[in-house]
């Protein structure tokens, strides 16, 4: 482990510079501390590793393509690429985590699983992985999610897990990661969090990122082979909790010619009360274990986002991508959910691809950026639009 | 000399601590909470500063912390009613909240305020201790504030130790694998109670979470100085026509 921090990783008390750490009850203490001690030594382990690589590659149908989308880049007269996350095994890149932690939790015995969902994308692709190993799924979900989400609660159903509402709260995400504590809490021997997102006490961030880096070390390579490119100039992400972003560019964060671009949900408009925009909004505080940038009144109280996409409505930001933002290393933009909305339906018809609500938020972000004709611009495609045809087909 | 270093000079079993969350069931509530728990015999009262994501707390404290807020509870009022009350509370009182919002406030002025205000001591269970030794030791020291640490049935021998070394006043021991308000602890605790009576800490220790009556109580003090009430408290007052009665009827029905 790092001694020093890096912007990739965490110092080995779990800061990204000032932003981190394991902010957690001494309930929790044995659970994470049993993890960190643990994390790095499981998934460098080759039994680990041939495992994790044949489920991801079997299973989860890695890698997956890296496509040079040609009409888009005729539009904004640049070399666009989508990295197709949308391809892998339940629509989204949740299950490079959830693959990965299933492994880590089988490793330590637990043989109970509890995870929280906001669109459902993370509840599917844990209660899948939890099938396929055999393990007790237990998916709190926010009861108004679970009302906005229906097809995916009944995916996880099917897939035997069992959907437990968080009606704590406002109901959605946040409080489906507090009930998921909880039961942690009064759970701590037998079973295993699997958090959903960069977020969360140390080393669930650094173990996430991890998991998700699969993505940039395949766009890296595809970049090479299929256009005989060292670096990317740009990647783009949509930032919820940051696991799409961070595994999109955890190769590059340290190649300082890469600029990397987050791309939070706006909501209805930074300034109107209903938005999900956490740099923009949020200030330093401490949410759901670590500290981070987080949306909150003067109080310190955690304010209710709003996005249209389940996915990204979530008060906080990973603390990799607070430090890549207090740091500058990244951009962080915005997208409205009108801009969101209009960027899917524009991709399916001019490429034939209906993106998932979250990942159209990085789409949006083309139009906001300027290109240069030898650019080559990578958009990580971080889920399918299928869970989201209730919304589209209201703008039909 | 610390309130809470006095009481337990003089009393050594049968401690009772009440909490109650600080803006319910109304905003005004702790100037009548306050005063009659100290008139019926309590020994410290833990006041809960609210907040929007109580993680380790079960459903009853929740819906008080929610109260609380929506009744516009903030630590700015919490300190200003305590220290309206503080010439006529006696017994030690302790707060207890998430590090969020006390790092809002700001650490060092939170700490200075609430010494103003009379407090004693300060539990704040999701700052680590490691955190606590680091950065934040000096400001509960200048003002001769007691920091109060957790364990629980799976806390190590070495960490209940370190929790012991960095705690004064005393050691919060959780009954249970839970979050507050379980019933876990009808199902029998009795061998961890019993590890907790052997040890040999520097400071006395208070059971809590599931210490709900009489009979919770009683079981405690068998093992250790004293014990905690806390969700049963705030049920008991929830839809009290007269907090002042309710409160006395309540602290009886423990102590009888
Ligand atoms: C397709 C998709 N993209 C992005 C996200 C946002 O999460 P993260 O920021 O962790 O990638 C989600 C979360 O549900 C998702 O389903």
């Amino acid at each position: 482990m790092n001694k020093k921090n890096t912007l990739s990783n965490p110092d080995t008390n779990g800061y990204y510079g000032q932003f981190g750490g394991a902010y957690i009850p001494e309930m929790l203490y044995p659970n994470v501390e049993e993890l960190r001690k643990n994390y790095l030594k499981i998934i460098s382990s080759p039994r680990f590793k041939k495992e994790s690589d044949t489920l991801l590659r079997d299973y989860a149908g890695r890698p997956t393509p890296l496509y040079f989308a040609q009409n888009l880049s005729k539009q904004f007269g640049t070399n666009i690429y989508l990295k197709r996350e949308d391809l892998c095994h339940t629509g989204a890149h949740k299950i490079n985590n959830t693959i990965g932690q299933i492994l880590v939790a089988i490793h330590l015995k637990k043989n109970r699983i509890i995870a929280e969902t906001g669109a459902g994308q993370h509840g599917v692709a844990t209660a899948t992985v939890c099938a396929l190993k055999g393990l007790e799924c237990i998916v709190y979900m926010g009861e108004k999610d679970i009302e906005r989400q229906a097809p995916n609660v009944a995916r996880m159903k099917m897939l035997g897990a069992t959907v437990v509402p968080a009606t704590s709260g406002s109901k959605t995400l946040k409080d489906a990661t507090n009930e998921a504590i909880r039961d942690w809490i009064n759970n701590p021997t037998d079973t295993h969090y699997i958090i959903g997102s960069v977020v969360g006490p140390h080393p669930y961030p650094d173990m996430v990122a991890r998991f998700q880096s699969v993505i940039s070390s395949e766009i890296k390579n595809q970049l090479h082979k299929q256009a005989g490119i060292k670096w990317p100039t740009h990647v783009i992400a949509c930032v919820g909790g940051g696991s799409n972003a961070a595994g999109t560019f955890y190769h590059f964060i340290n190649e300082k010619k890469v600029k990397l671009i987050a791309v939070e949900a706006a909501g209805c408009g930074i300034n109107t009360g209903k938005s999900a925009a956490t740099t923009q909004l949020g200030t330093q505080g401490i949410l759901h274990g670590s500290k981070s940038l987080v949306m909150q009144t003067k109080d310190g109280q955690v304010i209710e986002p709003h996005s249209i996409s389940a996915g990204l409505d979530y008060p906080g930001i990973g603390p990799l991508h607070a430090n890549l933002f207090s740091s500058k290393r990244a951009s962080f933009l915005s997208a409205t959910d009108n801009e969101a909305l209009a960027a899917a339906f524009h991709l399916a018809k001019k490429e034939g691809i209906i993106p998932a609500l979250e990942s159209a938020h990085a789409l949006a972000a083309l139009s906001k950026v300027k290109f240069k004709k030898n650019d080559h611009v990578v958009v990580c495609l971080s889920g399918r639009g299928d869970k989201d045809m209730d919304t589209y087909m209201k703008y039909l | 000399m610390n309130k809470l270093d006095e009481l337990f000079c003089r009393k050594k079993k049968n401690i009772l601590n009440i909490y109650c969350t600080a803006g319910y069931p109304a905003i005004n509530s702790l100037q009548t909470i306050l005063p009659a728990l100290q008139q019926q015999g309590a020994d410290i009262i833990e006041v809960g500063i609210p907040y929007s994501d109580p993680i380790a707390d079960g459903p009853v404290i929740q819906q008080s912390n929610m109260q609380a807020l929506q009744n516009g509870m903030t630590i700015p009022l919490l300190l200003q009613q305590l220290n309206s009350l503080k010439n006529s509370i006696h017994i030690p009182i302790i707060l207890m909240g998430y590090l969020n919002p006390v790092l809002q406030y700001g650490i060092e002025k939170f700490c200075k305020d609430a010494k103003k205000a009379g407090v004693s001591g300060i539990i704040l269970p999701d700052l680590p201790m490691y955190e606590y030794e680091q950065w934040y030791q000096p400001y509960f020291a200048k003002n001769n504030l007691h920091p109060i640490f957790l364990i629980s049935p799976q806390t190590s021998m070495q960490r209940i130790k370190y929790a012991d070394k960095l705690s004064s006043g005393f050691v919060y021991a959780v009954s249970s694998s839970s979050t507050t308000g379980s019933n876990k602890i009808d199902t029998g605790q009795q061998q961890y109670f019993k590890k907790l009576k052997s040890l040999k800490l520097k400071n006395p220790l208070l059971i809590g979470f599931g210490i709900k009556d009489k009979v919770t109580f009683q079981n405690a003090c068998k093992y250790t100085a004293g014990a905690i009430i806390g969700s049963a408290f705030i049920k008991a007052i929830e839809n009290s026509k007269n907090i002042q009665s309710t409160t006395a009827q309540f602290i009886k029905s423990v102590k009888q």
